[in-house]
């Protein structure tokens, strides 16, 4: 009689990553969202405001330092969602990298009792920070109509179609590179303490502080080190979109950098997060 | 004819020892390096086996090694073993969580595992969010959850908390809730580590009530555990691991013994080492048969006896032995004393006879007191042991029925019987 097994447990050092099996996850997915929403909020007075709160005081650093003292901000036009628009894409994308980053050792009391498809977490973290955002557009979205109906300098275009795209685009960046560094600290804790502090540097090296429009007469390598960061040109692109060719401008080899970027990191990060996953619980 | 559900081969996990760190990354190169030139792991063969106590001249040790088994539909197999036998790196690889080195677990259907209760509980959130999420980690979906919520809830006794955060939960209520989450699960395989020592008694019973149900449903269920008494209750098969090895496997009761016998320290007799004491001391504690010969084993129904030999430094009065025998599961199962004596200083020796009382087969520990009306002069707790062994049929009393689960002590009713 000829048996037929559905599972084999083997040694085998790859594994298919089944999206039928992820699939069949998607209820704990959904929960997982849930927690991470109700356990910011229990036992706060101004629940979701925090979401909102933490952005604005960002902006106004942001804004006060290179806008207003370093002269870095974008001319003619007013600031706030020039800087807040910023400071919300680059938060997508470090929250994501952080968090996905810290997925096996954060994780490692449940992956060490019980066995789900590991890159359920990642799943909902990008969702939990996509709702995370939309609350946070809501504070973007006052001030961008404040500041469109007091100053006929911006011009809205039809690139804010696009908006939902550069968003994800930032989160896949994040996550892509966090399923890399995730997979890599479970054996070299290294890591950890250069992503805490690297995240905050990078972000000094971007468009969240700088308008490409002031690089223009900088020298090559200052403008060079800015697109390299490829968060940057996505920024450039939003508030293009948002803000007129006076807020940003559309770079387009910067553009397909970025996406490339975003894609070739997605891909790598899973198969190298997928190999971990199976034996990390003997190197955490 | 029964399925085949489960099928371990040649299945084997090496630990490297000490910290991962220093030296890892040159031992990944090493590996990286053999393996692009085609060639085996370096380190497997470095592997030594799991033994505790001995000191490790490799740094990589198998945890586990050459474990072959199959299992049919509705057999529940009981692991058991010492500490650091490779029962948990066994459940664990079962449950995927980290992979074997060689060999292979081939299943069908699907596997659960509960290798602890309540695992990915959040403490901010309430016993029904928990529930959900808990149920969803252990791979149930919404629908099903939201199916058994009332039975769930019902069966941990937690109805009146469950809308309050788990944080304000005790221990206790959270490990029901836990469990009765798990213990709503439909899987082919269940894979359960030692969650049933946890919660009072009465919540046990119901635990293991709940196994029962499960094993008796014709599901297959994988059961570590060191509570001998719930293993030989429940199980049908046993597998006995010792330093990652199978010592034994077939049914549950081989097993068991086999188990029971190769830990009991077997020591049948005790001498006295150290000299000062003041009244008196025991100096020796044997087991002997009838004719008085050193005895490790006897068979069922054949007599047995306690040999002390003591002395006493001064003359006392009302001198009596004791002598108490406890089980494995350290439970008192009998207590005998000799007629008190007055006795002048000297070495004596007393036989305490077992003739009466038959004892089923089992490891036995013998505690032994002397003592005066007033005061205990030496005490030996179950210093000695020894092994009831059921022997051939022909060597026992023909009288004496053998049946499964039989109570520690044996005794035909002194009977009336007519025709009527």
């Amino acid at each position: 009689m000829s048996q037929k097994w559905n599972e084999i447990i083997s040694s085998g050092n790859s594994k298919r990553i089944s999206i039928r099996e992820l699939w069949s996850y998607r209820d704990l997915v959904v929960l997982l969202v849930r927690r991470d929403f109700v356990k910011e909020f229990k036992q706060t007075i101004l629940g979701p405001l925090w979401f909102v709160i933490q952005p604005i005081f960002q902006t106004c650093i942001v804004l006060f330092m290179f806008g207003k003292i370093g002269g870095l901000g974008p001319q003619g036009i007013p600031q706030i969602s020039f800087y807040l628009g910023g400071v919300l894409m680059w938060n997508l994308f470090s929250e994501n990298l952080v968090k996905t980053s810290e997925t096996f050792r954060a994780n490692a009391n449940i992956f060490g009792k019980v066995y789900y498809p590991r890159l359920v977490m990642p799943i909902a973290q990008i969702l939990t920070s996509f709702l995370k955002l939309l609350v946070q557009l809501s504070i973007f979205f006052v001030a961008y109509f404040y500041e469109l109906y007091t100053s006929p300098a911006i011009e809205p275009n039809v690139g804010i179609l696009l908006v939902p795209v550069y968003f994800m685009v930032a989160a896949i960046l994040g996550t892509g590179l966090g399923l890399i560094i995730s997979s890599l600290t479970t054996k070299y804790w290294d890591l950890r303490f250069l992503v805490q502090f690297g995240v905050q540097l990078l972000m000094f090296v971007s468009t969240v502080t700088v308008s490409f429009s002031v690089l223009a007469d900088k020298p090559v390598w200052m403008q060079n080190a800015i697109v390299a960061n490829p968060v940057s040109s996505i920024i450039e692109a939003f508030r293009n979109a948002f803000l007129g060719p006076l807020g940003g401008e559309i770079y387009v080899p910067g553009l397909i950098y970025s996406c490339s970027f975003a894609l070739v990191s997605l891909i790598l990060g899973v198969i190298i997060f997928n190999r971990v996953e199976k034996n990390f619980m003997d190197t955490v | 004819m029964s399925k085949k559900v489960l099928e371990i081969e040649n299945l084997g996990k090496q630990y490297k020892l000490g910290q991962v760190g220093t030296g890892t990354l040159s031992h990944d190169l090493n590996r990286w390096w053999a393996k692009l030139r085609g060639k085996d792991d370096p380190f497997q063969k470095l592997g030594v086996e799991n033994d505790r106590t001995s000191e490790k001249s490799s740094g990589y040790v198998w945890a586990l090694q050459d474990v072959n088994l199959s299992l049919n539909e509705g057999d529940v197999l009981g692991v058991i073993g010492r500490n650091g036998a490779g029962k948990s790196t066994l459940l664990k690889l079962l449950s995927k969580i980290t992979s074997p080195t060689t060999g292979e677990i081939r299943v069908r259907g699907n596997i659960a595992s509960l290798l602890e209760v309540g695992t990915g509980f959040h403490p901010e959130l309430t016993g029904r969010e928990n529930v959900f999420l808990n149920g969803a980690i252990l791979g149930m979906n919404k629908d099903e959850i939201k199916s058994k919520l009332d039975q769930i809830v019902d069966f941990s006794g937690c109805a009146a908390f469950i809308d309050t955060p788990v944080k304000r939960y005790s221990s206790g209520m959270m490990v029901r809730l836990g469990f009765s989450v798990a213990a709503h699960m439909d899987p082919d395989i269940l894979v359960v580590d030692e969650v049933l020592a946890v919660g009072d008694i009465e919540f046990q019973q119901k635990c293991l009530g709940k196994m029962n149900e499960v094993s008796k449903s014709g599901r297959t269920v994988l059961f570590v555990s060191h509570n001998m008494q719930s293993v030989g209750k429940l199980c049908t098969k046993g597998l006995y691991l010792q330093n990652g090895k199978m010592v034994q496997t077939g049914g549950i009761d081989e097993v068991l013994s086999a188990y029971v016998t190769s830990t009991s320290s077997n020591n049948f007799s005790y001498k006295s080492e150290n000299n000062e004491s003041a009244e008196g001391k025991i100096l020796k504690a044997e087991i002997v048969n009838e004719a008085e010969e050193l005895k490790g084993e006897v068979g069922i129904g054949q007599q047995w006896g306690v040999r002390v030999t003591f002395q006493l430094n001064q003359d006392l009065k009302h001198v009596i032995l004791g002598s108490g025998l406890s089980g494995t599961m350290d439970e008192n199962i009998n207590t005998t004393w000799s007629s008190p004596r007055d006795l002048k200083a000297g070495v004596y020796q007393i036989i305490i006879h077992n003739k009466e009382i038959l004892f089923s087969g089992g490891t036995y520990y013998v505690t032994i007191g002397l003592s005066t009306f007033e005061r205990t002069i030496d005490y030996l707790e179950k210093e000695i042991s020894f092994v009831i062994v059921e022997t051939g049929r022909e060597e026992i009393d023909p009288r004496i029925l053998r049946l499964k689960g039989n109570g520690f002590i044996l005794n035909p009713f002194n009977e009336t019987f007519r025709k009527l």
